[in-house]
């Protein structure tokens, strides 16, 4: 199975793994600090189920490197440039819609990616998958039924909803365009096929944006690439806070 | 010592002594129920030198408690003599509210919290199904918080995965 490119087997699972792990950090940021209790409980359980599968698949990219990196290892000490998350997810919280379309646009794809993933060639990722899937669920239900009701709420709330899907829809791009690795890994039966999981994306997007009255914005001619590493400027300081612990003390623990 | 002259393992003895140990392990976070009742524990397997594995799931990926439950199963089979003792994570196929005993829906509902149920949820307090979800997610990952129509009174639902 994995005989063939284990370089590029433990590259793709790193790549899930960072998106979570880089989404999770993104939503603790905001415990204590939701518009109300309700919402800082939801945010904090989806925080939780993302990190949880983000150590799950972090321990597995290591096992596939084979060079004795840990979760721990690859969460807090690789630099941004080795960070592989689709930039959606390093996005900053801005206000509470510009953090629910962000989430219901990482949601919508995440359940149709995992939908293939839990029959990978691959038994721990389909195993990880198969999990993952049932949490997004609840996710997906979550961010989708918030953006309904801010899109068709009051003009406020619809006016901050649609420009919170304008900034955020060039960094959607990348997540159903796929590169060598994505092509090479969906051949090896170990990933997904970006088209099927582009198609139920769209699928997704289109009913719920036309029940929350909001328009889908237009593909804009610039995109960003996260999962080559190429970043923007906010994940260096999320990095800098996640990490600032093991760089100063390495190998604290308690 | 040879294995000739041990004496022979009572392997199906150990097997159930194990289980009755598991079933005395609280829930961290619902201690009202066992992790035996939650369907946590998978598997237990007693090798021909009496040593046992047990094969524990997590009920969700970042489920704080799994840590916790790793340690408390640990000391409970430790008590109970059972010292050559490997723990293994399993996790396929998913963890899913149907593991939950019949035993462990009563003693959630009997301490205030709606056990599972794909239909209409149905308040533990007075029993109506007048019931209306307040938030998607409760107190910990694998609740909701719902309100009982009837009684007025807040509880909380162990969702369905």
């Amino acid at each position: 199975m994995s005989a063939v490119l284990p370089d590029r087997h433990f590259l793709y699972v790193l790549r899930l793994a960072d998106s979570n792990l880089v989404l999770a950090q993104r939503l603790g940021e905001l415990i204590g600090h939701a518009p109300a209790l309700e919402e800082d409980l939801g945010i904090a359980n989806v925080a939780l189920d993302l990190l949880g599968q983000a150590r799950l698949l972090l321990a597995h990219a290591g096992v596939l490197e084979g060079r004795g990196r840990d979760e721990d290892m690859l969460a807090f000490l690789r630099a941004e440039h080795e960070f592989l998350n689709a930039t959606l997810t390093e996005q900053p919280n801005g206000d509470f819609g510009d953090t629910i379309a962000r989430q219901f646009l990482y949601d919508s794809w995440q359940i149709e990616l995992y939908g293939q993933l839990a029959q990978s060639a691959d038994p721990t990722l389909a195993a990880i998958a198969a999990k993952a899937l049932k949490e997004t669920r609840y996710h997906l239900r979550y961010s989708a039924g918030w953006l309904v009701r801010l899109g068709d709420g009051t003009g406020e709330s619809h006016a901050r909803a649609h420009a919170a899907l304008e900034r955020l829809w060039p960094h959607t791009v990348e997540l159903c365009d796929p590169d060598d690795i994505d092509a090479a890994m969906f051949a090896a039966g170990i990933g997904a096929d970006l088209a099927t999981v582009r198609r139920g994306w769209d699928r997704r997007i289109d009913e719920t944006l036309a029940e929350a009255t909001l328009e889908r914005p237009a593909t804009p001619p610039w995109r960003w690439y996260g999962k080559r590493g190429e970043h923007g400027e906010y994940l260096g300081r999320l990095l800098a806070e996640m990490q600032v612990l093991q760089r100063s003390h390495p190998g604290a623990s308690w | 010592m040879s294995a000739a002259l041990r004496v022979p393992v009572d392997r199906d003895a150990i097997e159930r002594d194990v289980w009755r140990c598991l079933a005395a392990v609280a829930d961290p976070e619902i201690p009202v129920v066992s992790i035996v009742d939650l369907g946590i524990v998978r598997h237990v397997r007693v090798g021909e030198r009496g040593d046992v594995e047990v094969g524990l799931t997590p009920t969700y990926s970042g489920c704080p408690a799994t840590s916790v439950i790793r340690a408390d199963v640990e000391r409970a089979l430790h008590g109970g003599g059972h010292r050559a003792l490997r723990l293994v994570d399993v996790l396929a196929p998913p963890w899913t509210t149907d593991w939950i005993s019949a035993e462990g829906r009563r003693k959630l509902a009997a301490c205030g919290i709606a056990p599972p149920s794909p239909g209409p949820v149905v308040c533990p307090h007075c029993g109506s199904s007048a019931t209306v979800l307040l938030s998607e997610f409760g107190s910990t990952p694998c609740k909701a918080l719902h309100r009982c129509e009837s009684c007025r009174e807040p509880f909380d639902h162990f969702k369905c995965l």
